[in-house]
């Protein structure tokens, strides 16, 4: 193992012992990120998840991103559409098995192109050739890494943000993130001066800044960005010579005002095209289909596109996902259908959810997209720190049953905030979560 | 790393395809188009896998009773993959063993094809600046696959045709003192068995030499055996996991990478597979896999497909009989046109011999020779130079991806152009 690698498991806290100088020092340090409390709740739920008949006091998950509100518009589209799956067609079934051209099939990207289109109200066109597929949004995130950066460089990214990030923007890309710092008081909005004074802390420690990465809807605040806040970080990244990376993987997952705004719609306002912006998409969360993965890099910035194609050979799209994906969204009936249905199904959960927490006097940040809620219980902390939110997260863990993942996971500075999401269970599961909050709340209000 | 061009595109490997898109044949609308002879794709044994599949709808979701199927396969996103796809292609790749072996599927990890699998194992097992060895002529693919991200280096084990290429102890030798010379971490060696471009399958005592030595050398073994299901003829084919099930203990430095891309024709659905007896590399690697899973209705498809062992048995016998056929076709031409090839029992390709066609013996008259067989007898066969062969004259001629017809077209082009280009070197 070299120096640098060394001192990178140093500081992962990863004892000389314990690593195997066989294997490479990616292998064996942990920025994986799996050692996160995010992680170790997905852990205990696996092992005693909640089962109205068969486990009714097993953990409820509520720590997992995933949609599955409108799973049932989608089954309905696939029952009338059978051909999309493409049993039948012999020569299609040859030219699917054997499509493995790194551009993507066409028809599908020029169905996700319209479908990233539709999302936004159509204010933007979105060019097909400008897609690049991945494997998931997780590949997406590390391809534009490896084209924009080299190892040890920086991105500044919000916090809190999704701890994903760890690994997917550090681990084998070995770029390092610098947090923009949100806070409370002004709604954890991104200011010009914590921009600036992260980019500039950057500086102070001889790091080469590449960009800034955020997520828009985003991740865990379920809030969407201003479009001023979107022209203060392209002037920003404009002036200093850096990238803007935007994921926008819950675009289509906005419930409620204010409006959505892509930064797309940013750039097509300004009279040139700028080199320096990239879209990160994906159909995980909005479409809810993780397991089919299917994400897209959209670069306004022409060798970004050709390298990140090239390397989009690591994470290709299955060619069966994308002709199924082909058909559903080039269907503008069902395209439509789904973004209202979804739109509506997903503020109805909302509303559910935040009543609940207002019953449990659980203040929330009012947010208006994505599948979770920023909750602020620091008046629930035994100490205002990070000790003190872990205890109450593994309280809520361990003695409620409900697996919520704790802000400082997040990366958040201000102790005793968590993310809750809300559609990945049924309402009567979501009933029993919230009672049991109610409950859990109560109990502490004797105690204390 | 987005603007070096350690992406590997600039070789003549890939210039022939671009060739190729730009004017294909067609024996209608373009006969005089370029005949595509540099991709080893397999399409021979396509209509058993689909008279399969029009016969089982569920696999692919189809029928009424598996749209419930759906949900679950699209909210799937577990990188250890669907336990029932893990079993079943545990299963396969010991019956294209003969069962000699057993696989154990909790050993199995996901990766989006071979490509992302072997770069995930670099990643795993190397640091950048580290070496691996490996036999050349080596597919030119790997010099992105294992080097452009990871900043592994290779350092080829020349091989040549004085003993028909194959892999001997003393080139091992010789390739990881270069790479001490130059003050460089040997982490391990990676070879293809069988392998591409020869067409040839390891010995057994080539696999046992290579074993040793990285045992003693403390190094790895990574074997990327993506060709194992297309052995058409004698010699055997020897997995390493049989040579590793003869010794007494797990050895903690072999790996196995396999796909469907060549033995089933599915290149497109992006399926590959780490096989790791090193429980730290098959944790890691699994992790790593996040960035390159295969899609749920995938490995749904192919859990029903290959967990029928008519199928599997039907499909194996039939794919190495149709190789076979199509193997002797193309070596009858081969031999018309007064061309020696390396004889081959493996894989979809020729490795032949064209050194006397040559304009001079060095790299220029090879490219040249490539270029005229490109340009005027328009077909796009490979250089050996694109893969790191040290000796000018040899190419890589594949068979399996298009008709008889077809073929049979190109073996006349080429019987014309030798019989051209003899006239015009003596």
């Amino acid at each position: 193992m070299n120096a640098r690698g060394e001192e990178k498991c140093r500081r992962v806290g990863l004892s000389k012992r314990k690593r195997n100088k066989n294997l490479s020092e990616k292998a064996t340090c942990s920025g994986h990120g799996e050692d996160s409390p995010y992680f170790a709740g997905w852990e205990e739920y696996r092992r005693n998840p909640y089962d109205p008949l068969h486990n009714p006091s097993g953990i409820i998950q509520m720590g997992l991103a995933e949609n599955r509100l409108s799973s049932g518009v989608v089954e309905e589209w696939l029952s009338n559409h059978p051909e999309a799956l493409m049993i039948s067609n012999r020569d299609l079934l040859k030219d699917l098995a054997l499509y493995q051209d790194y551009h993507g099939m066409p028809a599908f990207r020029t169905a996700l192109a319209n479908f990233m289109g539709a999302l936004g109200r159509n204010k933007v066109k979105f060019e097909a050739e400008r897609i690049v597929n991945t494997a998931g949004t997780t590949a997406a995130n590390e391809v534009l890494m490896f084209c924009l950066a080299d190892p040890g460089d920086v991105f500044l990214v919000p916090s809190p943000y999704y701890p994903g990030f760890d690994r997917d923007l550090r681990w084998r890309t070995g770029v390092e993130i610098v947090p923009i710092h949100c806070y409370s008081s002004n709604n954890f909005q991104i200011t010009k001066s914590a921009v600036k004074s992260a980019y500039k802390d950057s500086q102070n420690r001889n790091k080469n800044v590449r960009g800034i990465l955020i997520t828009n809807p985003c991740n865990p605040l379920g809030t969407t960005s201003s479009a001023k806040t979107l022209k203060m970080l392209l002037d920003f990244t404009q002036k200093k010579k850096i990238h803007l990376v935007c994921d926008e993987i819950y675009s289509g997952s906005v419930f409620s005002s204010p409006q959505f705004h892509s930064i797309a719609e940013i750039v097509t306002r300004e009279s040139s095209t700028p080199d320096n912006v990239h879209i990160v998409y994906g159909l995980s969360k909005d479409l809810g289909l993780p397991g089919f993965r299917v994400g897209a890099i959209y670069s306004y910035n022409n060798t970004v596109v050709t390298a990140a194609r090239r390397m989009s050979s690591f994470c290709m799209i299955s060619s069966q996902t994308q002709y199924l994906l082909s058909c559903m969204l080039s269907d503008s009936d069902f395209v439509e259908c789904y973004i209202a249905e979804n739109k509506k199904r997903l503020e109805e959960r909302h509303k559910l959810l935040v009543s609940g927490f207002a019953k449990a006097g659980i203040k929330h940040l009012n947010g208006n997209a994505g599948l979770f809620c920023w909750v602020n219980m620091s008046h629930l902390l035994t100490s205002n720190d990070l000790e003190g939110e872990l205890k109450l997260w593994k309280s809520i863990l361990y003695e409620t049953k409900l697996n919520i993942s704790p802000g400082s996971s997040f990366n958040c500075m201000e102790p005793g905030w968590f993310r809750v999401c809300f559609a990945e269970s049924n309402i009567t599961t979501m009933e029993v979560a919230l009672q049991r909050l109610q409950r859990f709340a109560e109990k502490y209000k004797a105690m204390y | 790393m987005a603007t070096c061009s350690l992406h590997g595109e600039d070789s003549p490997y890939f210039a022939g395809w671009e060739e190729y898109r730009n004017n294909p044949y067609d024996v209608k609308l373009n006969p005089s188009g370029v005949i595509q002879m540099g991709l080893a794709e397999n399409t021979l044994s396509f209509g058993v896998m689909e008279d399969w599949l029009i016969k089982h709808p569920e696999a692919t979701i189809t029928s009424e009773q598996s749209l419930g199927l759906f949900k679950d396969l699209a909210l799937y996103q577990d990188y250890h993959g669907l336990s029932d796809y893990r079993k079943a292609m545990a299963s396969f790749m010991e019956a294209m063993r003969g069962n000699r072996v057993k696989f154990d599927p909790d050993r199995i990890v996901n990766a989006a094809g071979s490509t992302a699998a072997n770069e995930v194992l670099m990643f795993c097992l190397a640091d950048p600046g580290d070496v691996f060895l490996v036999p050349s002529p080596y597919y030119p693919g790997f010099d992105r696959d294992l080097r452009w991200r990871t900043g592994v280096e290779i350092e080829p084990i020349h091989c040549y045709s004085s003993n028909n290429f194959q892999i001997t102890k003393s080139a091992v030798e010789s390739a990881f003192k270069r790479a001490k010379d130059q003050k460089k971490q040997v982490k391990g060696i990676l070879i293809t068995n069988p392998c591409n471009p020869l067409g040839t399958i390891s010995s057994a005592d080539t696999l046992k030499m290579l074993l040793a030595f990285a045992n003693k050398k403390k190094i790895h073994l990574v074997c990327d055996e993506i060709y194992s299901g297309s052995v058409f003829s004698s010699p055997e084919f020897h997995s390493i996991a049989e040579i590793v099930a003869q010794e007494n203990y797990s050895p903690d430095n072999v790996h196995i990478v396999y796909s469907l891309s060549k033995d089933m024709g599915l290149p497109g659905f992006r399926v590959g597979t780490i096989y790791s007896y090193n429980d730290t590399v098959v944790m890691a690697a699994r992790r790593m896999s996040s960035f390159t899973m295969i899609s749920t209705k995938t490995q749904h498809l192919l859990s029903t497909m290959l967990s029928d062992p008519e199928f599997v048995n039907y499909y194996i016998a039939e794919n190495k009989k149709r190789l076979e056929e199509r193997h002797r076709l193309i070596v009858s031409g081969f031999e018309q046109a007064g061309i020696k090839q390396l004889e081959g029992n493996a894989g979809l390709f020729c490795w032949v011999n064209m050194s006397h066609l040559l304009p001079s013996n060095d790299i220029e008259g090879e490219l040249k020779l490539w270029k005229g067989i490109l340009y005027k007898a328009k077909l796009n066969i490979s250089p050996g130079s694109s893969f790191k062969c040290m000796e000018p004259g040899w190419f890589r001629v594949c068979f399996s991806e298009m008709t008889i017809s077809t073929m049979k077209v190109a073996l006349e082009r080429l019987q014309r152009f030798v019989k051209q280009n003899k006239v015009m070197t003596h």
